[in-house]
């Protein structure tokens, strides 16, 4: 069957809705596809808030847009921060306006907590479950406008012809059968990349499936290297601890008991820039203060109420994976992987370097986050720029005419899963991803050197042949998770291809890519962006340049 | 630790384990999730097995199952919480929604009953310039149902779903409370009449499960009851349900017991004719064999302390 809309919008998160949102309420024929169902995906785990500069609570924007600079390394482009700072306001009452249940002051109007890299404290928020409680809301406001959600389907491939994208070939779960689904514009929302590391504070389904997409179709990808590692995550098995734990004044203490942060960054102390904390930790384990790998994150002082009210959904957390009750014991932590600063190259408006391909959120690159990415600044570029690529997507497929009527695309996929699924007996997916994954913790991780990243890189080219000999154990039709899974390790790869190429090129430290051989950021030659396209045929991936956009900041040392 | 867990095929396109029991023993770490060795199986055993599941950490709602019999989210259960000893843990999809494979229940008639309720904010009069002005209170009691994470536990051990596919069910009428106690909303008299309607919340049996089986807390039951308290205080009394409910209360505040016979008259409405003549063989059958309870009521010795709790209660309602 063929399924035709003006504007698919590909992943079912907070950029997406919003697009979707947006997209229908100025009349277009909008549909979203999601791997999932809306309120499954991975959006929910933020925790701990949204930042947003409110004039009438005497805050400014361009204060919050240095901060968010800062934060970068000055890699991010700071008319694209401008944007981001400046529409927050807006941004944040609409949601509030659409049903978001955000936390009050004793006024009534909106409160706020205190995020890490920032002088204020402009962080709206939701208990510990903002994320869900935004994405249920837009949910709900998608469910308003009644917009065509393709459930539970997966996304194989992007039709592109002559360079121009025209749609996206997609597989019904639960039947098993593959569709054309044609657009004249197409918005990528498709989250991060967590699986490309273990652990990862991810999602099981984040495996980076729109990087490799636009990958693929020939649309280039920025920063790559740049992967949050996020300071506070269990040790276990990798889930995450908001930063609002810290917002709210937790403590990290060494296994001598000492406020460690108060040495490295006297003057925001625990709340510093999450590249500056989680390098600390580590320094503070690798020189011996750890215990068992990790420090620990202090809240007894907060006090049960505190703990209870504000952060409940960390004390569910603690207290069904380790067991621990947060007003009586600190818990273990240490830095796990996070985000993905890197993504696919856009423009303020969304556009990639495909026309009639747009990208928004995690997935995407505006750039805003450059080199390191503020608590809270990631659901607000979702909304602004979901939002904003909606608008663009929209405008340009009034000026499409023509689509190719043909299945080229769809029976090149087919031919593709049907090889997966008839190959004998090989590799299970789950080893090499594993094996893929473990590598990529280890090399490209908070500390990096040239040796390491090789190491990584030449991984990536060893199981990029090896998954030619990955098979799978499922041959039927109906939800076929085994190949789910198959088809997203090859989305894994190609996102690792792309950090490794990206991350062997930057020969300097700068925000999350931090080079035990280079240490010193290095201005005159790379403060630029790198971009990342896929090799012809199998070769490895090309490298170009951008400059990175000052605008009213100059870059100086960063100091917390 | 030795884990054992046996989980309920379901793959028509597999005849050979369709619809039976599959065991699978392992060695797991000792706080392994329920999730996690189903993971473990579909990674390194059988990769044939389907489950959903995505963010591990209880707060996607993917992974609803019914563990022991009983609903639960996997990736919250650890196999020591269900098992004593290494003991067999048994694994089988969520109830009251068709199965399409293994552990992957069809959700469409959760979503269809969530969409039932008018899921969204309906706020009455033009939008403030700022953010609407509402207590913290207000705003905390609602992350109590706004921590609903849809995953279809409370909607799967309904025992009044069961019967009756009309009821709305748990999960969204909890979602249902959400707008008609949020102080934004505009449109909760309409939601009241709607939800006081068949199917609504007069048909909750109040079996607790949906308590019992919730995952996050959202207590779906309690957030009923209040919805038909909020229903009478709207004035919509003309259900069985909110004349069974008031004619109890009468009862006991006037003799400290229930008069069950005036419960089943009042409850049905005086002026019922045909329903009254509907359960009369009932009554005149429990009248020939001795079991009628006296149209009367009972009274005990302790009434008028009962009654001053009620004058009290009714009191501070006021």
């Amino acid at each position: 069957m063929m399924f035709e809309h003006e504007v698919l919008i590909i992943g079912a998160g907070l950029a997406g809705l919003r697009a979707a949102v947006e997209a229908v309420r100025r009349g277009s024929n909008a549909a979203v596809i999601t791997k999932v169902y809306p309120v499954r995906s991975h959006s929910n785990a933020a925790q701990g808030g949204i930042n947003a500069a409110l004039t009438d609570r005497g805050d400014d924007w361009t204060d919050h847009a240095l901060d968010t600079i800062k934060g970068s390394d000055y890699l991010a482009d700071q008319d694209a921060v401008e944007v981001m700072c400046s529409e927050a306001g807006q941004a944040l009452i609409e949601l509030e306006h659409m049903g978001v249940i955000f936390s009050r002051d004793d006024q009534g109007k909106l409160g706020t907590r205190r995020f890490g890299g920032q002088k204020a404290a402009r962080t709206f928020f939701v208990g510990a479950i903002t994320g869900q409680a935004m994405l249920h809301v837009l949910y709900e406001q998608v469910v308003k406008a009644n917009v065509r959600v393709y459930d539970e389907w997966f996304v194989t491939s992007l039709i592109v012809e002559d360079g121009v994208c025209h749609g996206a070939v997609a597989m019904d779960i639960r039947t098993g059968e593959a569709h054309t689904v044609r657009a004249k514009a197409v918005i990528l929302a498709a989250g991060g990349a967590g699986r490309v590391y273990e652990p990862s504070t991810n999602a099981l389904i984040c495996t980076g499936d729109g990087y490799a997409l636009a990958y693929r179709a020939g649309a280039p990808l920025m920063d790559m290297e740049m992967v949050q590692y996020h300071p506070t995550t269990l040790a276990s098995n990798g889930v995450l601890i908001s930063e609002a734990a810290r917002g709210e004044g937790g403590y990290l203490l060494n296994s001598k008991g000492d406020r460690f942060m108060l040495k490295y960054a006297p003057d925001y102390k625990e709340l510093a820039s999450r590249d500056v904390v989680s390098r600390c930790e580590q320094t503070e384990i690798d020189e011996g203060r750890g215990v068992d790998g990790c420090v620990l994150l202090d809240l007894r002082h907060l006090g049960r109420e505190v703990v209870e009210r504000k952060l409940g959904y960390l004390q569910e957390v603690a207290h069904d994976f380790m067991g621990i009750d947060l007003a009586e014991t600190p818990i273990p932590i240490r830095p796990g992987m996070h985000y993905m600063m890197g993504g696919i190259k856009t423009d303020v408006n969304g556009a990639t370097m495909v026309p009639g391909l747009y990208a928004a959120g995690e997935v995407a690159n505006v750039s805003v986050h450059g080199g390191n990415r503020l608590g809270a600044n990631s659901l607000l570029d979702t909304v602004v720029f979901g939002r904003r690529s909606a608008i663009a997507a929209i405008e340009y497929a009034g000026s499409v005419r023509d689509m190719p009527k043909n299945e080229d695309q769809l029976k090149a996929d087919q031919a593709r899963i049907r090889r997966i699924v008839d190959r004998p007996k090989g590799l299970r997916t789950a080893a090499v991803r594993r094996e893929l994954a473990d590598s990529m913790h280890s090399h490209v991780a908070v500390f990096r050197n040239q040796h390491g990243m090789e190491a990584a890189a030449a991984k990536v080219r060893e199981i990029k042949s090896a998954y030619e000999k990955v098979s799978i154990e499922d041959k039927g039709k109906v939800f076929n998770t085994d190949l789910v899974f198959a088809l997203e390790l090859g989305y894994v790869i190609d996102t690792a291809e792309a950090i490794c190429a990206s991350a062997l090129t930057r020969k300097e430290s700068r925000g999350a890519h931090y080079r035990t051989d280079m240490p010193k950021r290095d201005d005159a030659n790379w403060l630029k962006h790198i971009l990342v396209y896929e090799g012809a045929s199998g070769a490895d991936p090309r490298i170009a340049f951008l400059p990175v956009t000052i605008t009213r900041w100059k870059p100086v040392e960063r100091k917390y | 630790m030795q884990a054992t867990v046996r989980v309920k095929r379901h793959n028509q396109e597999l005849p050979a384990t369709h619809g039976k029991f599959q065991e699978f023993s392992f060695d797991v770490p000792a706080n392994t999730t329920v999730l996690d060795a189903l993971i473990k199986i579909r990674e390194e055993i059988d990769g044939t097995l389907a489950v959903r599941c995505s963010c591990r950490a209880s707060i996607c709602g993917s992974c609803g199952m019914r563990v022991n019999g009983q609903a639960r989210l996997a990736c919250k259960t650890k196999i020591t919480d269900v098992s004593k000893d290494g003991a067999p843990v048994t694994v089988e999809p969520m109830g009251n929604m068709p199965v399409i494979k293994d552990l992957v229940t069809d959700m469409t008639l959760f979503w269809d009953k969530v969409r039932q309720v008018e899921p969204y904010l309906q706020p009455s009069g033009p939008e403030p310039k700022g953010e609407y002005i509402a207590s913290d209170e207000s705003m905390t009691h609602l992350v109590g149902v706004m921590n609903c994470i849809m995953c279809g536990a409370c909607v799967s051990d309904c025992t009044a779903l069961e019967v009756d596919k009309n009821f709305i069910a748990p999960a969204a009428l909890a979602k249902a409370y959400r707008f008609v106690a949020d102080p934004r909303d505009g449109a909760a008299k309409q939601r009241l009449a709607k939800l006081n309607e068949y199917g609504g919340v007069w048909d909750c049996t109040r079996c607790y499960y949906c308590v019992e089986v919730c995952p996050k807390d959202v207590a779906p039951m309690d957030r009923i009851m209040k919805l038909r308290d909020l229903a009478m205080e709207a004035g919509y009394n003309n259900t069985p349900g909110s004349r069974h409910t008031r004619s109890f209360a009468r009862s006991v505040k006037k003799g400290g017991l229930l008069n069950e016979t005036m419960l089943a008259v009042e409850s049905t409405g005086l002026f019922n004719i045909p329903g009254q003549l509907a359960q009369a063989p009932i009554g005149i059958k429990s009248f020939i064999k001795g079991k009628l309870p006296n149209p009367l009521g009972h009274k005990i010795p302790a009434r008028k302390r009962i009654k001053r709790v009620f004058e009290k209660v009714e009191a501070e309602r006021k």
